[in-house]
């Protein structure tokens, strides 16, 4: 019962874009290209054995050492099905770039907006891709592991000594 | 001589009335705002001070209390309140985030509120006790008494008069403090 998720998908996309998947303590996960991101999203939704129907959360990891540096990450439930999946899709570069989940979940909108406010993590075909938590002036993304830790972009400052 | 004698006894007693009456506003960010609400309510009831109404209006209150974290972002609406602020007017950090940016030592945090608006009292904790709000209460009283707010020391300076700015923190209190 365990693995259905991932000999679906394994089954399904056979032709390379499942890079890896594991099982630990109860949940499943996949590595996936992320060419084939939205493909992969939408069969796992639609699909009668996964039904992977509720978003759950959408974050991002910087890997900083590694080839691909950020991991986006992608949690899904079933509803009907009460089982669950995290996938992982790397991205690279300084503008990374994949495609949005928001055609498929409107509530990704907001989640993917914090992935690009905090990591810089393009995602193409997103209605409103703004900063959501930041400000507009800030420059940089706080969230990457080469961000200066204790640097701030302040918008006032005053005098010492001035009211 | 004389004039100057009656001037600084018709201050005295405006000061007077001032401390006793001090209408606030909360500018309330965070878990502090908790402990807060605890010095309104009955058990330690801050009325007994004078100071027990909260306006939400800045134009309606002379004494700003900062409670909680203050982030880069929020700076310039903190710095706007109390620009609309009317004339004397007092400032209260309430906790280690308004005072110091407290445990937040990042990209988002402001270290401390006295960054963009003069602070006249400094209360630490994390958060601080309904007592210590009391305490930051009748320091800011003791101070408005002697016309050593940093906004009356100020309005003093306009007028040609030179008035020093009173020790700020809690440990310099007369008598020990905390």
């Amino acid at each position: 019962m365990a693995n259905v998720i991932l000999e679906r998908l394994k089954a399904k996309f056979n032709a390379g874009e499942i890079l890896e998947t594991g099982s630990s303590h109860g949940d499943e996960w996949a590595r996936v290209e992320a060419s084939a991101w939205t493909a992969v999203a939408t069969f796992l939704r639609d699909d009668p054995d996964t039904l992977l129907d509720m978003f759950v959360d959408l974050t991002c990891v910087d890997r900083v050492d590694r080839k691909l540096r950020f991991d986006v990450v992608l949690h899904l439930r079933s509803v009907a099905k009460k089982h669950r999946v995290r996938l992982y899709a790397g991205v690279d570069g300084e503008a990374p770039e994949i495609a949005s989940l928001v055609p498929l979940w409107p509530g990704a909108n907001w989640f993917e907006r914090e992935a690009f406010d905090m990591f810089g993590v393009r995602f193409a075909n997103h209605p409103d891709l703004r900063r959501i938590l930041m400000y507009p002036e800030f420059i940089g993304y706080p969230l990457r592991k080469d961000y200066p830790k204790e640097k701030r972009q302040p918008l006032v400052r005053r005098l010492p000594g001035s009211v | 001589m004389a004039l100057t004698f009656y001037n600084s006894k018709v201050a005295d007693a405006i000061n007077w009335a001032r401390k006793f009456s001090l209408f606030q506003y909360p500018f309330v960010t965070a878990c502090c705002g908790m402990e807060f609400m605890a010095t309104w309510a009955p058990k330690y009831d801050i009325a007994r001070f004078g100071a027990e109404f909260p306006r939400f209006s800045p134009r309606q209150s002379d004494l700003m209390i900062v409670v909680g974290t203050i982030t880069e972002r929020q700076a310039p609406v903190l710095r706007r309140i109390y620009d609309q602020m009317c004339e004397p007017k007092w400032v209260i950090a309430f906790g280690v985030c308004a005072s110091t940016g407290g445990f937040y030592q990042n990209y988002s945090v402001m270290p401390g509120a006295d960054q963009i608006i003069p602070v006249d009292v400094y209360v630490p904790g994390c958060p601080p006790r309904p007592e210590q709000a009391l305490d930051a209460l009748m320091l800011i009283q003791d101070r408005i008494q002697k016309g050593q707010g940093h906004s009356q020391v100020v309005l003093m300076k306009e007028k040609g008069y030179d008035v020093p700015l009173a020790a700020i923190r809690p440990s310099q209190r007369k008598g020990g403090g905390i």
